[in-house]
């Protein structure tokens, strides 16, 4: 009776806090998407050639997030029925699309106006743990380019290419 | 000394390939992150305390493989990659390696 008093009361707060955290998470992911549009990420190997040469650096941004106690519960009752796992989806898209957005804010901080040969990592950091899930680290990394004329004077408008 | 993932850099060329140079590092988390990561778990969120842990780990990584870089005469490290495996419950490995070049 306890134990199932002790498991309502978590879902409960499960639930409450997660859904807060999560939609308080993709409001500023989808601000900060918003604010780095102009920086490109692109997954092709060889950037274009242009002239002056821009120079290059790796930027890298990672992220371990945790999935709450309710949605753990319901991707458990899914483990019985199969099917999509909803709550585990966004619980990757959220991790994912964080880490892209550290990569972008470090190459923007270095004056870069592209991300090239992006590389996307998973992976689960908490098995141990009854083995679920529970939380997952991506790692976002990229070769920023950064345009001459901001590499060595330092000040430029951004939107000249 | 120049970091990239890819394979070429814009604007100069290799002189020489040196190989591959690698580092890895080994981290297990302290049982204060522990506490406050179960407690997350029920609740949900960034676990912060081990995204800086892993950040740092790699960081170390890197500055390892560099200095087996350096040690072998690289100027650039092109087309670097890195991997995380869980070796044992609490430790993960973090791995970074890539092609020492000397670049002109």
């Amino acid at each position: 009776m306890v134990d199932l008093i002790v498991l309502i009361i978590l879902l409960a707060l499960g639930y409450g806090f997660g859904r807060i955290a999560e939609k308080r998470h993709y409001k500023s992911i989808i601000a900060r998407e918003r604010k780095f549009r102009n920086l490109y990420v692109i997954a092709a190997k060889f950037p274009p050639v242009t002239s002056p040469p821009p120079s290059s650096t790796l930027v890298t941004g990672s992220v371990v997030i945790s999935v709450d106690y309710f949605k753990r519960f319901l991707a458990a009752l899914r483990n019985l029925f199969g099917g999509r796992v909803k709550s585990y989806e966004s619980l990757l898209d959220r991790a994912r699309r964080e880490a892209i957005l550290r990569m972008k804010q470090q190459a923007s901080e270095l004056g870069a106006d592209m991300v090239f040969n992006i590389k996307i990592e998973t992976a689960s950091i908490s098995k141990g743990r009854k083995q679920t899930v529970g939380s997952v680290e991506v790692l976002a990394y990229g070769t920023a380019l950064i345009p001459e004329s901001v590499a060595v004077g330092g000040s430029t408008s951004p939107g000249i290419r | 000394m120049l970091i990239t993932n890819l394979e070429i850099v814009p604007g100069k060329r290799v002189a020489k390939h040196l190989g591959l140079v690698q580092g890895s590092s080994v981290r297990a988390k302290h049982v204060g992150r522990d506490i406050m990561a179960s407690l997350k778990n029920i609740f949900g969120g960034e676990l912060r305390g081990y995204t800086e842990l892993l950040q740092e780990s790699r960081e170390e990584a890197m500055n390892r493989m560099q200095q087996q870089a350096q040690a072998i005469g690289a100027n650039a490290v092109l087309n670097i990659r890195f991997s995380t495996s869980s070796v044992a419950q609490g430790a993960a490995e973090l791995f970074a390696y890539g092609t020492a070049v000397v670049l002109e």
